[in-house]
């Protein structure tokens, strides 16, 4: 029996380093290639170990695909290619191509840069990677081999993030990456057609949640961050350079220019400057309404936000600061966090999830003094926020494309176990289809059963239609052929067909039998009345008298004679081919009953 | 894609239009030049009775030469246009689509524009390509997908080159020299044109070499009502650019130099010659605009306004229009006209080359790239030439192909392909005999396993007698094979047959079974039964001579 089997090496049960494998109709596939935030040891990089303790990466993998640039997704790139070693393909969308090695850039600088990690990849290494990028455009097929295929669909969680079908002949797996199924100020939904694959990889990050409408929270950010601007505070926003940054701008943007405000708004690092020009150059990704006015004016040149310096974060005044990274675990956002953290005019606001073990996580989490390097102590004064701007599909969202996709099986990653066991009951009542939860290492097994594809003659599926479009088609209807299988290659003929291809001689076998009838007329009389009677029964059939006076039903030959010894008797010959058998052996039992008296 | 208005709005058609992105989003400008310019010049009345046959036959030429002047329709307006491109649906290269579960249509780089396609259309057994404005040069767009033409079985090439023997390189260079000769003589120069294709390539070529001619003083002017929308659209689609464009923007810098030319102020576009372009106007410049036809648009006025001045020159590089008709009413002209007619799409030459690598069945073309174009009738290298012949269609011609379609993809369900029985025929060759429920849904057709036989309902209607009559559409299979005579009757024998017979005949045999008055003739492709009406008797005999035979 063929099977689906998938491991994950990431992301079971866990959010962080996604990587994911799967095997479907005997080629492997690698989903994703992350790294977790959370750890700064060997568990940042997934266990590739599991592959390559049977041999090399490029001989197990068929290809690598890459949903989307964060580095949960994408971080552990360079390390699997070039330090472990993998030289085949790696699938990505453009966007995701252009911005992921800046991204990579950013994260080994700050590994070995400030924290001086050894041994890790290089520069160089992260371009060698990249080399062995294949751009995907969306909804493109990509033939990946003669029998491997793979697809992308709008994701909408970050610029350039895809979901993935990958199908090998009948079967065929989607994995969604990161998705996000309610279009927000610069990314529209993601949207999947009903391709109906044997198994769904979803994320599950916001598995329990169900998330108000956006306007509210964009309306209780904007209060918020209005509210400590005016009494003099600063606000700290964490982010990711890219994705939330943007729509937060966007917002902060059009607000700022409505209220006419004067407090400065800063934007840190010069990646996000370049940033905003890879999202002016993608116009195609964003949504509609950006799409639409570009032209007359490009949402991502901002005039009230400008680039950041570190000294004005001693600056007095109020202020609004957008810096990364986004979960306070590094970086200038942890600078300027420090800074700040001591007066309770000031606010942070996290508009993204965190990751356990990261500085934002803690003080999410109610901790008001921190621990920093060094064994210093931090006391947070400031006022702490959280809003859900990240563009994860809530559990609304995740039911909405179990619902487009039609899946036979879903297997849940990235997100926490607990909340998953509930999804996946959830999942399983309502759509009655089977839901997995791996742990990392742990492998699911599908067992599949793809219909086999053969080629049929148009003669003979064209006979068949047509009787199928006969008043009686209702009734399933037999088809008969042959199937002729020469080598790989499987055809469906007609039997005639299939005989006269083989150079064999159809054999054909007929029955002639005699009926004596008790009549004492002629023959040709007899013959008649023979067809009326039988016209009389068989009103389905075509009984006809011939100039000869035989009489035929379908093609059944009957013919009279007289008997050699016994005038009043007459003989009836019948005679039919074997593949008349039923007709032919009805006709003669009921001849046999004698006809009826002619009235 | 100019003509879609046509189809969607006024024939009642109702179907999809499928379309690239780009497609749709620069026709729509150029469609939204046309009624632009159409609509400054509103008629406020048309002659229509000179269409009338026997009326145009009298008319002077060219009037009189003007074909199929009954289906000139009227320009449509900016709603029409909105309607129509609202029904296109938006595809990617190398995308599959299904249409109806028969065809699968793909579209592919054509490599002459952005976003331009050829398609293939293919069932699971046949291949149909059509190649339109192809172009094998490196311009800015995607290069053109040759590999997935391959294996056609019937390919439709058209929209070759306008201008088979001017080499769109050459027509480059003399465009700049002719540009800058002009310039630095003091003169203007037009360059007639659409607001999207060449006009990057030619702001490429201008933003290389202004600064070694000289020209950097030199204003540049854009001058077209989407002349802006044009220039920004073109920066936002490097997905469906050449690599090397797609490469800039990773840096991430806009794919093409004419951002910076705009920047630097060397280049500036105006939506017409109203408003700010009166006051920014200088002498002497470059002025891009349309319409090429020189029939209407901003191009009028300039026309108008350089053409006494011998300085001044006139740059034809659209292929679409002759030069000398475009020019015909502006008579007596001082101004120089250059002819560098700029079109990339296949010539001759490289169709060949093409048709060499991607090897269709048979090639199917409009009727003029069958034979030398009229006015150079010796040139027999400009035509198609192939093998076989290509087949030329005409307007509102219909074209049979010679081509039959023999299969269709039939899917087994996995329950049926276990039953299956294969038997080897032939060394490689097996068969088996399937008899399955055929069910077809969205003209995907699926073989099921056949039910099993109902279960008799207990008798609670009363059977009819037509019940009993057995349906004839039961197939039964078909027999092969012949009947060893010996064997037979001693098989006859092993059941308790005796007094039998054997005679010869010419053909076989006849073994008579004298008891039972049964005769059965044995030749070599049939075998007859004949025997009185004794039914147990004759299925006896039946399925001893089936033991013989084949079934299929």
């Amino acid at each position: 029996m063929p099977e689906i089997r998938v491991t994950p090496l990431g992301a079971g049960q866990d959010v962080g380093r996604s990587c994911i494998l799967v095997s479907i109709g005997g080629k492997n596939v690698m989903l994703d290639c992350g790294m977790h935030m959370g750890f700064s040891d060997d568990r940042r990089f997934p266990d590739f170990s599991y592959i390559t303790r049977n041999g090399r990466l490029t001989d197990f993998l068929d290809c690598v695909i890459i949903s989307h640039f964060h580095l949960d997704h994408c971080g552990a790139l360079p390390y699997f290619s070039e330090m472990v070693g993998y030289d085949g393909p790696i699938y990505m969308t453009q966007p995701t191509q252009a911005i992921c090695p800046i991204l990579l850039e950013d994260y080994r600088k700050i590994a070995v840069d400030k924290k001086g990690e050894a041994n890790f990849f290089t520069s160089q290494m992260i371009k060698d990677c990249m080399k062995k990028v294949v751009a995907v455009h969306l909804h493109q097929t990509v033939q990946v081999d003669d029998e491997l295929e793979i697809k992308a669909y709008y994701a909408g969680h970050v610029l350039g993030a895809a979901m993935f079908q990958i199908k090998v002949g009948s079967e065929s797996v989607v994995y969604t990456g990161d998705y996000n199924m309610t279009p927000d100020r610069h990314l529209g939904a993601a949207w999947i057609d009903k391709c109906r694959p044997n198994l769904l990889i979803t994320e599950s990050t916001y598995a329990t949640t169900i998330r108000d409408s956006k306007r509210c929270r964009e309306r209780d950010f904007l209060k918020k961050v209005h509210e400590t601007v005016e009494r003099g505070g600063k606000v700290l926003i964490p982010v990711f350079a890219l994705g939330r940054a943007q729509e937060l701008c966007i917002l902060l943007e059009t607000f700022w220019e409505r209220m006419d405000l004067k407090a400065p708004i800063y934007f840190s690092t010069g990646l996000t400057e370049k940033a905003n020009h890879y999202y002016k150059l993608f116009i195609p990704w964003t949504n509609q309404k950006i799409r639409k006015t570009f032209v007359q004016r490009n949402m991502f040149e901002f005039k009230h936000i400008k680039a950041f310096d570190r000294a004005f974060a001693d600056s007095p005044g109020p202020m609004v600061v957008f810096a990364t990274p986004g979960m306070l675990h590094a970086g200038q956002s942890l600078q300027i966090f420090r800074k700040w953290a001591g007066s309770e005019r000031n606010m942070v606001i996290m508009p993204g999830y965190c990751v356990q073990g990261t500085v934002g996580h803690k003080i999410l989490s109610g901790q008001r003094k921190l621990e920093m390097e060094g064994r210093q102590v931090l006391e947070v004064k400031m006022q702490v926020e959280y809003m859900s701007f990240s563009a994860h599909a809530d559990a609304k969202g995740i039911m909405q494309l179990v619902g487009q996709a039609e899946p036979e099986n879903v297997l849940l990653v990235h997100g926490e176990a607990k909340k998953m066991e509930f999804l996946k009951q959830k999942i399983e009542q309502e759509f009655r289809v089977s839901c997995y939860m791996p742990a990392n290492g742990e492998t699911v097994t599908l067992s599949t059963s793809p219909s086999i594809p053969v080629g049929i003659s148009l003669g003979l599926l064209k006979r068949e239609m047509a009787q199928g479009l006969l008043p009686d088609a209702k009734k399933p209807r037999l088809l008969h052929g042959t199937l002729i299988m020469k080598d790989s290659n499987f055809r469906l003929v007609s039997s005639e067909q299939a005989l006269k291809e083989l150079g064999l001689a159809e054999h054909q076998l007929r029955f002639t039998c005699r009926v004596h009838l008790h009549d004492t007329r002629k023959e040709q009389e007899t013959a008649l009345r023979v067809y009326s009677h039988l016209k009389s029964v068989l009103k389905d059939h075509c009984v006809q008298h011939l100039p000869d006076g035989s009489v035929t039903v379908e093609s059944i030959l009957i013919q009279a004679a007289a008997h050699s010894e016994d005038p009043s008797t007459k003989v009836l010959l019948v005679s039919w081919t074997y593949q008349d058998e039923e007709l032919g052996s009805y006709l003669t039992s009921l001849l046999k009953k004698g006809l009826p008296q002619a009235s | 894609m100019m003509a879609l208005p046509y189809i969607t709005e006024h024939t009642g058609f109702t179907g999809t239009v499928y379309a690239t992105e780009p497609t749709v989003q620069i026709g729509r400008l150029l469609m939204e030049e046309l009624v632009n310019f159409i609509e400054r010049v509103p008629k406020a009345q048309s002659a229509s009775l000179w269409k009338n046959k026997d009326t145009q036959r009298l008319l002077p030429s060219p009037l009189k030469d003007a074909v199929e002047v009954s289906t000139w329709r009227r320009c449509y307006t900016m709603q029409e246009v909105n309607s129509a491109l609202s029904k296109i649906q938006l595809v990617g290269y190398s995308q599959k689509i299904e249409l109806f579960g028969a065809v699968q249509v793909t579209p592919l780089s054509s490599g002459y524009a952005l976003g331009s396609s050829n398609w293939i259309i293919q069932s699971h057994y046949e291949k149909v390509s059509y190649v339109s404005g192809s172009s094998l040069l490196t311009t800015h767009p995607q290069p053109m997908d040759q590999a997935s033409l391959k294996n056609s079985d019937v390919l439709i090439l058209t929209g070759l080159t306008q201008i088979p023997t001017a080499n769109p390189d050459g027509m480059v260079g003399e465009f700049c020299s002719n540009l800058a000769l002009t310039v630095r003589n003091g003169g203007n120069v037009l360059v007639p044109c659409y607001p999207s294709g060449v006009i990057y390539d030619l702001l490429e070529c201008l933003y290389q070499y202004i600064d070694s001619a000289g020209l950097s003083s030199i204003p540049f002017y854009f001058i077209s009502p989407v002349a802006n929308s044009s220039l920004e659209f073109s920066q936002i689609f490097a997905e469906w650019l050449c690599h090397n464009k797609q490469t800039k923007v990773y840096l991430p810098e806009p794919p093409f130099p004419h951002a910076e030319l705009i920047q630097t102020n060397k280049l500036k576009h105006y939506p017409s010659i109203h408003g700010d372009f009166s006051n920014d106007f200088r002498q002497p410049c470059v002025v891009f605009t349309g319409h090429p036809s020189l029939r209407f648009g901003d191009v009028v006025h300039f026309m108008e306004l350089w053409g006494k001045s011998s300085l001044n020159t006139v740059i034809f590089t659209e292929p679409d229009f002759s030069y000398l008709e475009a020019l015909a009413p502006y008579q007596p002209l001082a101004m120089k006209c250059i002819y560098c007619p700029i079109d990339t799409r296949l010539n001759f030459i490289q169709v060949s080359k093409l048709l060499k690598e991607v090897q269709p069945l048979h090639v199917v073309c409009p009727e003029q790239y069958t034979q030398p174009p009229p006015a150079q009738s010796h040139r027999v290298d400009l035509m198609i030439d192939c093998q076989p012949p290509a087949m030329s269609y005409r307007r509102a011609e219909v074209l049979a192909l010679p081509f039959r379609r023999r299969y269709e993809k039939i899917e087994i369900m996995p329950e049926l392909a276990d039953s299956l029985v294969p038997m080897e025929i032939k060394p490689g060759i097996s068969l088996a005999t399937v008899s399955a429920v055929l069910h077809t849904k969205d003209n995907k057709h699926v073989l099921q396993p056949p039910p099993r036989p109902a279960q008799p309902t207990g008798g609670k209607k009363r059977k009819r007698p037509s019940d009993d009559i057995p349906d004839c559409k039961v197939l039964k299979p078909l027999l092969s094979g012949s009947i060893p005579v010996e064997q037979f009757v001693q098989t006859l024998e092993k059941h308790g047959f005796s007094d039998i017979k054997v005679e010869d005949t010419a053909k076989g045999h006849i073994v008579l079974l004298q008891e039972a008055e049964t005769l059965i003739q044995i030749e070599e492709d049939s075998t007859h039964i004949i025997c009185d009406n004794d039914e147990v008797l004759r299925v006896r005999l039946r399925d001893l001579v089936l033991k013989f035979l084949q079934k299929f």
